[in-house]
């Protein structure tokens, strides 16, 4: 491995200008750091922990398709990952002279706001949304702002709104469309190859080079903190005040944010977010999409990452039961030293997974199902959507010429101290007819299973009926019914 | 920018006057982050910045309290405990003397505030308040009114019984009688901006407290008591809230006296914003109720009598718990007339946070008292509940019998229900759909659908008759700009614009020649909280009275001066006619300076008619009402409870609005709100007391993708105040949130029609999935077992 060169400071665009800091505390928050140290006070802070969107802002990463612009949460983003970025506040927002920003004056014109303090967020992300989707649909909208929470409209009045935007200009047009070579440039003069070190003894921050050096330092620092997405790891911090230092920033790494596929499998690198896994896992395995769909918020979901769902190793995290259902297999990585494991094995118990000090979640491996095999995967939440799983089935099956089970892998979120396989109840499906009959008594077999809890999300017995229903709402899916099987948003009424 | 040229002299109409639809005056700065919250102001060089430490118990005696650690922490400068109060330690609005500002003793609930870190940053204090060691003796503690009896545990304060005729005898006598139980949840308010003030010590005694509160002359008062300073010493001043539902109506006060008492004690600038899970923690929110009921109805569904208690959770305190229960009573009819009633409510002490105020202010919880009895009338006599609810609502006002009489009674004179339910139906199609949804139903075997239209009446007015006047203060500068001032607080509902479109009409100039400014009580002194949805109602009255006598004043000056007799003074827009020349109102003022005539005036208003005899539960406790009503389907998937709003109409009576844009928003955005309340926003708190859902992580408010995939609101185009209200507008504040009912029936009819309509679902609320299935299997086990 070439040696790489050490650089101690951070650089990025802020709105216009270019930023170099040379001091950066590993758990500053940018929202902090706006208000703050910037005075730029029009981002807001309503809750601290992602799922508000006060404080979203526009951060505009160098990938493969060029500069994307993505809404992200500015309380639990570390300025410390910024590097590199170019960070857009609602300040930025400009129209023609003297005229506000069409995705501002579609707000204003449309009483998108009453009290205002949601609204900077709420333009942030309907901005990140219009420049992707100029003429978005009722469906695309609703995505976009999952993550928003406004407590005074109804967000009647942000919908049309959002739908008006386009009627106040060209999104080609947009500053951020026109001066976009420009910043890409200025964006590639920062990329230096470097690793970043800031910071001494107490409080430090390292951002890699690239996966090799990742694996390099963690090996020499294996209690260092990895942050990837920062959608765990922000709370950390904002809620329970946690020292997180030493921080390796994996956010955006090269060589982790790959996703490589082939008939049969699909590879994701760690760093890969939601986000940017979304297209390729929704074309191959479509039961996903929708899932993904109602994981976090857009905010949430173009900072978090599988690899991180995985590793922090959350009974109630989204990825791991489908994965597991799919039967996944998992690389970690220690230095140079690569081992793969099936998923499943991965999660040993509550707050304990097969890592070793110094390893790190390299890719996780995904079978597509072939022809013929059934796969879906169900969320069940107080809220539809930015909610935590309460309960979530995920449903593997394969038949059999004469109709018998052939194969079958039921793995459930939020009904035990891990992500887990229903064995009783795939034993008391496997090699039985594939009947509403066998359905029935394989149901009887939950309670061998999952011995749930209650929390504030749901009761033990709420969890326990919902999830054993799914089985039969898988069955019936798989009948490949017409008649409705679940209610949904997306359909008219 | 100079828009003293722009004025149209020769304009038909003034640009911005009332009952025209007014973009939010402030909508171009909150759409480009240019709007100034308490936080997003400079703070003066030296600002300190507060932690709170909370308790850890739900109830118990302070043993010992170590601060040493906190005090020694990075960046602390001082810490407060009740022993620095210097005036009285208690911010209790009630009177009650029952709310310290600082535990002092004992601890109450968890979450309750013991003592305040004072730091140089906000992060240094939050992390120093981590660091007390507190010793608690922990006392039995009361975690919820489920298990209370109503009558015979402790209350924070008096309560309320109303009663017309015989109820218990009517019930008796009746030829069918149903009596139930019915759990309804608390609600937080979620305001996004949390509670926050920054105080500024000045000279002598004298503090300045810029405070997110919709009440600052409580404010004031609270924080002059805290201080021990008169409250000539005390200024608040608040531009905008970012939003406040109620919940910055008492709970502001707390944070203020704490940011003043140390602002005072150490001679800087101390802020205090408290952190989303603290805000949720550590402050009231919408009182959750058991309401017991009992109803006496014929076998046609009409009701002859009713009983009902209303037992709520009025935490540690009294705060604003009497009132509430008493709002819930004055609305435990809805639209509906009983014949015989007798209500009382029971405000349950319990070792939570002091419930509060919540747009609505129990009065939602009543409407819900009402809804289940209709319900429970619908179910035992066969019939589609909306058949029920008309055959029972009051009369109509245009044929006033003998059922207008209210549970406190008031003669109900303004009734326009039938109307607006009847144009409802025929607009939301509600037969045609009922009809579908039953054949939808019939082949559909996992999702369900269900429809519901539900009714309501609110009454306007604060029942505490003192908070019925409002103060303005209107200057008219040289140039002919306006100055307005009222008492009322913007937190988002247009009342700054409303009050300026008022003023503007009266002087009939352009809108944009009215600046609209802070509130202070430095201005308009002994103000009512911005509440009870009285804002423009009181606060437009006012500034008219204010901006009337100086428009007496230029009428009496034009008049002598042109020597033409008064009534050949006119104000047309942004000019006004004397006699056979128009001059400019620019032009006129002018004139007036020069002649030394007054251009400033304070107006003042009181709502008449008004008195209410809570002893004897008689009054006449509103000066009218507000209708509306609301259609709501849903589907349900019987399998997980899961559901969707499929669609809602709502037609709402805003009298003759003053700006529809505005109500429109204030009707979707309440509906949305009482959805929320209603459906998934759940209260949990775990057996230590602890509320577990203190985030929006964990408390789900709705989400643009929660709305009704179709959503139809329209507002009665053809209603006027009966009362002369400023300009026969009607308040809009929070009539529309209980229609959020609709959607709560609607899945109640959706759960029933797993037992064929037979059985009443009593689906209580919030009715998150959970409680659905739980319902739904509920009625299956019933018809299985033949019940
Ligand atoms: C508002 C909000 C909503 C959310 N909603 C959902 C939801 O609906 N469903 C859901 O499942 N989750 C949800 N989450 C949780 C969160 O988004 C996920 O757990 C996320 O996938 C974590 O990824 P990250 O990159 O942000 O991880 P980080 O926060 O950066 O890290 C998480 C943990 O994983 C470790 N880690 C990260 N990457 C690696 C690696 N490559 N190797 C080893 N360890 C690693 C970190 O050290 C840390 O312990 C939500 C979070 C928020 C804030
Ligand atoms: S402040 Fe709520 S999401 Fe960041
Ligand atoms: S406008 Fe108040 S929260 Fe959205």
């Amino acid at each position: 491995m070439a040696r790489v060169s050490i650089r101690n400071e951070i650089r990025f665009i802020l709105n216009g200008r270019n930023v170099v800091l040379s001091s950066v505390a590993p758990d500053a928050t940018l929202l902090d750091w706006l208000r703050l140290d910037r005075s730029l006070r029009g981002t807001k802070e309503g809750c601290a922990e992602g799922d508000c969107g006060a404080c979203t802002v526009l951060v505009g990463k160098l990938s493969a398709g060029g500069l994307v612009y993505e809404s992200v949460n500015a309380c639990i983003r570390f300025l410390g990952s910024l590097d590199g970025t170019h960070v857009v506040t609602v300040e930025h927002l400009r129209g023609e002279p003297g005229q506000l920003h069409p995705v501002q004056q579609a707000m204003v014109d449309f009483h998108g706001s009453q009290c205002g303090f949601c609204t900077p967020g709420f333009v942030m992300s309907l901005y990140g949304l219009w420049m992707k989707t100029p003429d978005p649909s009722n469906a695309a909208i609703e995505k976009a702002l999952q993550g928003n929470l406004c407590r005074c409209t109804g967000y009647e009045a942000i919908m049309r709104a959002a739908h008006a935007i386009s009627s106040y200009g060209k999104a080609a047009k947009d500053p951020l469309a026109v001066e976009r070579k420009a910043i890409m440039a200025r964006l590639e003069a920062m990329q230096d190859g470097a690793r970043i070190e800031i910071g001494s003894a107490k409080a430090r921050l390292i951002v890699p080079a690239n996966v090799d050096d990742f694996a390099a330092i963690l090996d020499k620092e294996p209690g260092a903190t990895i942050v990837a997405g920062s959608t765990d790891v922000g709370l950390w911090v904002t809620k329970h005040m946690r020292d997180i230092s030493p921080v390796i920033f994996i956010g955006n790494l090269d060589g982790l944010c790959a996703i490589s596929e082939d008939q049969s499998v699909i590879s994701i690198g760690a760093g890969v977010t939601y986000t940017d896994a979304f297209s390729t896992l929704a074309n191959r395995i479509p039961a996903l999409g929708p899932l993904f769909d109602r994981i976090g918020g857009e905010q949430v979901r173009n900072m978090g990452t599988i690899g991180g769902n995985i590793a922090n190793g959350s009974p109630i995290g989204d990825t791991p039961p489908p994965l597991i259902a799919l039967g996944a297999r998992l690389t970690l990585r220690k230095g140079s030293k690569r081992r793969t494991i099936p998923l499943e094995t991965f999660f040993i118990a509550y707050g304990k997974q097969d890592r070793q000090p110094g390893e790190f979640v390299e890719a996780v491996h995904v079978p597509v199902p072939a022809k013929g095999e059934k796969f879906a995967v169900y969320k069940i939440t107080k809220r539809r959507d930015e909610d935590i799983t309460a309960a979530l089935g995920a449903f593997f099956l394969t038949l059999a010429q004469d109709g018998t089970v052939a194969d079958v892998r039921i793995a459930y979120g939020g009904m035990a101290a891990t992500p887990k396989r229903a064995s009783a109840v795939e034993k008391a499906l496997l090699g039985k007819p594939w009947t509403e009959e066998t359905v029935g008594t394989a149901m009887a077999e939950y309670t061998r299973d999952f011995t749930p809890l209650t929390d504030m999300r749901a009761s033990a017995e709420y969890r326990a009926l919902a999830a054993k229903n799914l089985l039969l709402r898988f069955f019936v899916e798989a009948t490949g019914t017409k008649a409705p099987f679940q209610v949904s948003r997306n359909e008219a009424a | 920018m100079n828009k003293h040229a722009t004025s149209n002299l020769k304009a038909e109409k003034i640009a911005g006057g009332v009952a025209t639809d007014q973009r939010h005056d402030s909508a171009h700065k909150h759409v480009s982050g240019a709007a100034v919250y308490i936080d997003d102001m400079p703070e003066p060089a030296g600002t300190l910045h507060v932690g709170l430490g909370l308790s850890k118990v739900a109830h118990g005696t302070l043993k010992s309290v170590d601060i040493s650690a906190v005090r020694s922490a990075p960046g602390v400068v001082d810490v407060l405990t009740y022993a620095d109060v210097p005036g009285e330690n208690d911010v209790s609005p009630s009177g009650m003397h029952d709310d310290p500002v600082l535990a002092e003793g004992k601890v109450q609930f968890f979450g309750q505030p013991i003592f305040a870190v004072i730091a140089e940053t906000r992060d240094a204090a939050r992390r120093a308040a981590r660091l007390a060691k507190i010793e608690y003796d922990e006392i039995p503690a009361i975690l919820g009114i489920w298990p209370l009896d109503p009558v015979t545990d402790r209350l924070v304060t008096t309560p309320l019984t109303l009663r017309r005729g015989d109820a218990a005898a009517a019930i008796a006598a009746a030829p069918r009688r149903v009596k139930g139980r019915m759990k309804l949840g608390g609600q937080d308010h979620f305001y996004l901006e949390g509670q926050v003030s920054l105080a500024v010590p000045g000279e002598d005694d004298e503090v300045t407290v810029y405070c997110s509160t919709q009440g600052p002359s409580e404010t004031q008062h609270l924080v002059s008591h805290a201080l021990g300073v008169p409250s000539h010493a005390v200024t608040v001043e608040v531009r905008r809230m970012g939003g406040g539902f109620g919940g910055k109506e008492t709970q502001a006060n707390q944070c203020a006296a704490i940011a003043a008492i140390a602002a005072k004690k150490l001679k800087r600038a101390v802020k205090v914003r408290l952190d989303r899970d603290e805000d949720m923690t550590a402050t009231g929110k919408r009182h959750d109720f058991a309401i017991d009921y009992e109803v006496g109805f014929d076998d046609e569904g009409n009701i002859l009598g009713v009983d009902f208690m209303f037992a709520l959770n009025a935490g540690f305190s009294a705060d604003l718990s009497g009132p509430v229960g008493d709002r819930a009573l004055f609305h435990c009819d809805n639209a509906y007339f009983y014949p015989n009633v007798h209500a009382k409510s029971a405000p349950l002490y319990t070792n939570t946070v002091s419930n509060t105020a919540f747009r609505g202010f129990g009065g939602p919880q009543g409407m819900i008292g009402a809804e289940r009895i209709i319900d429970e009338v619908a179910f035992a006599v066969g019939k589609d509940p909306l058949e029920i609810r008309k055959l029972n609502f009051y009369d109509p006002m245009e044929a006033i019998g003998r059922r207008n009489v209210t549970p406190y009674h008031q003669k109900v004179e303004d009734n326009i229900i039938q109307r607006i339910v009847a144009e409802l139906e025929e607009s939301a199609n509600y037969p045609r759909r009922r009809r579908e949804i039953q054949a939808f139903n019939a082949n559909s075997r996992f999702i369900k659908r269900g429809l519901a239209l539900t009714p309501v009446k609110f009454g306007i007015s604060f029942t505490k008759t003192e908070s019925n006047q409002a103060g303005a203060l209107v200057h008219v500068y040289a140039d002919g700009s306006v100055h307005m001032n009222h008492g009322g607080t913007e937190m988002g509902q247009g009342l700054h614009l409303k009050v300026a479109q008022v003023v503007a009409e009266e002087f009939q100039i352009d809108l944009e020649r009215v600046k609209i400014t802070a509130t202070t009580t430095a201005k308009v002194p002994n103000t009512a909280p911005t509440a009870a949805s009285s804002g423009a109602d009181l606060n437009g009255m006012a500034a008219q009275n204010a901006a009337r006598q100086i428009r007496q004043r230029l009428t009496d000056f034009a008049a002598e001066r042109y020597q033409v007799p008064v009534d050949q003074v006119v104000f047309l827009p942004n000019r006004v006619r004397v006699g056979n020349q128009e001059v400019s109102f620019n032009d006129l003022v002018r004139q007036a300076y020069i002649a030394r005539v007054q251009l400033s005036a304070a107006g003042f208003y009181k709502t008449p008619k008004i008195h209410w005899d809570r002893g004897k539960g008689q009054g006449h406790a509103f000066y009218y009402y507000a209708y509306g009503a609301a259609c709501a389907e849903v589907s349900v998937d019987t399998l997980t409870g899961e559901y969707v709003v499929e669609r809602a109409d709502i037609l709402h009576d805003c009298g003759r609005s003053l700006n529809r844009a505005i109500d429109i928003g204030q009707v979707e955005g309440g509906f949305i709100q009482g959805m929320g309340w209603l459906t998934t926003e759940e209260l949990w708190w775990d057996d230590k007391g602890r509320l577990r859902t203190h985030a929006p992580s964990t408390y789900k408010i709705p989400l643009a993708s929660d709305r009704p995939k179709i959503f139809n609101v329209a507002l009665t185009d053809w209603s006027q105040a009966y009362e002369p209200t400023i300009h026969r507008s009607k308040a809009v504040g929070e009539p529309p949130l209980p229609h959020g009912m609709s959607v709560l029936h609607a899945l109640s009819d959706a759960v029933a029609s797993v037992a064929d309509h037979k059985i009443c679902p009593r689906l209580d609320a919030p009715a998150t999935p959970e409680r659905v299935l739980m319902a739904i299997e509920r009625l299956k086990k019933e018809v299985k077992s033949g019940a």
